[in-house]
């Protein structure tokens, strides 16, 4: 018996029944959905976070000061004193893996201009910083190394500021502005960022020579943080376990003891957050994949019923000359059929509520190709494996009882 | 003429219920020509059933020879079995056996489906000529609901010639019909008798048997009568002769 046969017999089966076939279906098109969506909101923001650490810069490389006790009582980590002036020119003369690096320190205050005013961060760096943060300037232009040895009164406004403190679009550059209570003149205006994933406004800054900020501002002769990066993204763990060591014998730590600050690539961030939306894609597919089980056991019930309800016609088959195997392909072929269109819809579905997703809810998604070819083959081994027990039942009957089955 | 359709020798067929032995059939034997329209007669519980379904291949005999167009069933597989089903015999059931929602066409053309030596084209072509000889010529796109029980048991008929059988077997065909249209498809058989089909028609209702060229008659799984008939009957005839029904 020819199989193009086999297959106009199990299609006609399935067209004459079209609401019970649809009904069959259901659960395979939605787990199918469900796997093609699922996968696509986990790969989407999966990709978010990638993009928006790569763009705070992929090579980039953080030391800040470690926790440590002060006679028994635990510090918090930004009021540690232990990263100097001295580490960071240990590290920029010492270091073969870095590019850029700059000391970095930090305060919150308020910026006023005239009668506006607004609170905000000022970072206290040397001129890499725009390299390793990977910011351009959208007018004016950064401080010398000159000014930052001679801790000149200059900032650079982020975007934020410069709207919240000059609300009527004054050009800021020349401006003379007050950060608390010390002058400075607005040299720059950073490039807008937005928000990151975090939901962090990279736009509300001021960034000042780090000599200013330490001396004027803060009155500190520590810093809070070194920032650097590595020459590529491949150097960051390499240049992170220089940084290390160089920082250790800077410090003098024996070798048992631990480090007394922490140093991080941008690399591991990524693979944190990457691992907690790894996590969650996992427990997404999970539960797809078991509304799919789900469908495919639909399959197998409505085969298991339509086999019993068609006794009389597969007796009739057997007695016109079906053999036992053209009954098992009919059903298999109508359960294929069944799974493979359920897949199909369910592709259909995903993609469309995919792009749903992302149109109003405005997640992030990105459809995974695999995911569109895993859930199709699924259906189809779904539709053989729960096709076939009917299906065998179906090519064991006995013609004779089969008959005179009523 | 004169070839041997059907030969069955001293055919036995036992079933086991429990610890019982039942002997649906105790050794018959007979021999059906081409061109013989034979009528195999009995109560129920005579092993007329048993018996059908050995002479269709649907079952095999305890023991005994059974050769059907010159080969013999003993012994041959399942498949097997289903190819000689589908080669050598028309089967027409008393409940017709008709694919619902399915039109009279392709209802006759399911035997050749089967048959992966008929094209696409020759099935439809030889089916088409199957229900011209049933005289359904103009219900071919009716599906068995729009048809009457005549007209059914016709493209039952009708699929019952489409694999051009060496014989048909039919169980009970007028069973679920009045006795017009019964006779009407008696008719039919005749006609196709004349043709030169081998017709072996099992029943219970004598005055079916008057219409057949021969009798078997089984009683608790023995033949006790075998005999030719020499006063045919035309079911056309019996027909015409019907009061004419009021409506």
């Amino acid at each position: 018996m020819r199989l193009l046969n086999l297959f106009k017999i199990a299609f006609k089966a399935i067209v004459l029944n079209k609401v019970r076939t649809l009904l069959t279906m259901l659960g395979i098109i939605i787990g199918v959905a469900a796997v093609i969506a699922m996968l696509a909101i986990g790969e989407g923001s999966k990709e978010s976070i990638r993009s928006t650490i790569s763009s705070m810069g992929s090579n980039m490389i953080t030391v800040r000061p470690g926790e440590d006790t002060h006679g028994g009582v635990r510090q918090e980590a930004s009021a540690m004193q232990s990263l100097t002036l001295k580490d960071y020119n240990a590290v920029k003369n010492k270091s073969t893996l870095l590019s850029y690096s700059t000391p970095l320190v930090n305060g919150g205050g308020q910026v006023i201009n005239g009668s506006n005013n607004w609170p905000s961060t000022i970072f206290g760096v040397n001129p890499e910083y725009l390299n390793i943060k990977v910011v351009g300037l959208q007018s004016g232009s950064m401080f010398t190394d000159a000014e930052v040895q001679s801790a000149s009164k200059v900032v650079l406004l982020g975007q934020t500021v410069v709207d919240n403190i000059f609300p009527d679009g004054e050009d800021p550059i020349g401006k003379l502005i007050r950060f608390n209570s010390i002058p400075f003149k607005v040299i720059g205006v950073l490039e807008e960022k937005g928000e990151n994933t975090f939901g962090q406004d990279q736009d509300d800054v001021v960034i000042a020579p780090f000599t200013t900020v330490q001396k004027r501002i803060l009155a500190i002769d520590y810093l809070n943080q070194i920032l650097a990066s590595a020459i590529s993204e491949e150097d960051a763990p390499d240049a992170v376990t220089e940084v290390t060591e160089i920082l250790r014998a800077q410090h003098k730590l024996a070798d048992g003891e631990d480090d007394d600050f922490h140093v991080r690539s941008m690399e591991e961030l990524i693979s944190t957050f990457s691992s907690t939306s790894e996590m969650l894609t996992i427990l997404l597919v999970a539960v797809a994949g078991i509304s799919l089980l789900i469908g495919g056991i639909g399959i197998m019930n409505i085969m298991y019923v339509s086999v019993k309800e068609r006794t009389k016609e597969i007796g009739l088959r057997m007695a016109v000359g079906g053999k036992g195997s053209d009954i098992l392909m009919q059903f298999l072929i109508e359960a294929i059929l069944i799974s493979i269109t359920g897949g199909l819809l369910g592709v259909i579905l995903g993609l469309g509520s995919t792009i749903f997703i992302e149109k109003f809810l405005h997640w992030p998604t990105s459809v995974a190709l695999y995911s569109i070819i895993i859930s199709f083959a699924v259906c189809a081994i779904t539709g053989i494996f729960f096709g076939w027990y009917p299906a065998r039942k179906a090519a064991a009957l006995d013609p004779i009882t089969a008959l005179r089955y009523e | 003429m004169n070839k041997e359709i059907i030969k069955i020798k001293d055919l036995k067929r036992e079933f086991t219920m429990g610890n019982e032995i039942v002997h649906a059939l105790r050794g018959i034997s007979f021999t059906i020509n081409e061109g013989e329209f034979v009528t195999i007669m009995g109560s129920s519980g005579s092993g007329k059933s048993t018996l059908l379904n050995i002479l269709g291949c649907l079952d095999q005999p305890t023991s005994g020879t059974y050769e059907i167009d010159s080969v013999k069933v003993k012994d041959l597989s399942r498949n097997e079995l289903a190819t000689i089903r589908n080669e050598k015999i028309g089967f027409i059931f008393q409940s017709y056996n008709l694919l619902a929602r399915t039109s009279a066409l392709e209802n006759v053309e399911l035997p050749l489906l089967y048959n992966s030596k008929v094209s696409t084209d020759e099935r439809k072509q030889r089916a088409i000529k199957a229900l011209e000889m049933v005289g359904l010529a103009d219900r071919m796109d009716h599906t068995p609901s729009q048809l009457s029980g005549g007209q059914q048991q016709r493209v039952a008929i009708a699929r019952s010639l489409v694999n051009n059988p060496v014989m048909i077997l039919a169980d009970e065909a007028t069973g679920n019909l009045d006795t017009r249209t019964s006779y009407e498809i008696m008719s039919l058989f005749q006609e196709l008798n004349e043709k030169g089909i081998t017709i072996t028609f099992v029943t219970h209702e004598p005055d079916i048997a008057t219409f057949s060229s021969r009798t078997v008659v089984l009683k608790d799984g023995n033949i006790i009568k075998d005999y030719m008939n020499s006063d045919i009957q035309s079911a056309a005839t019996e027909l015409a002769l019907l009061p004419v029904e009021d409506h």
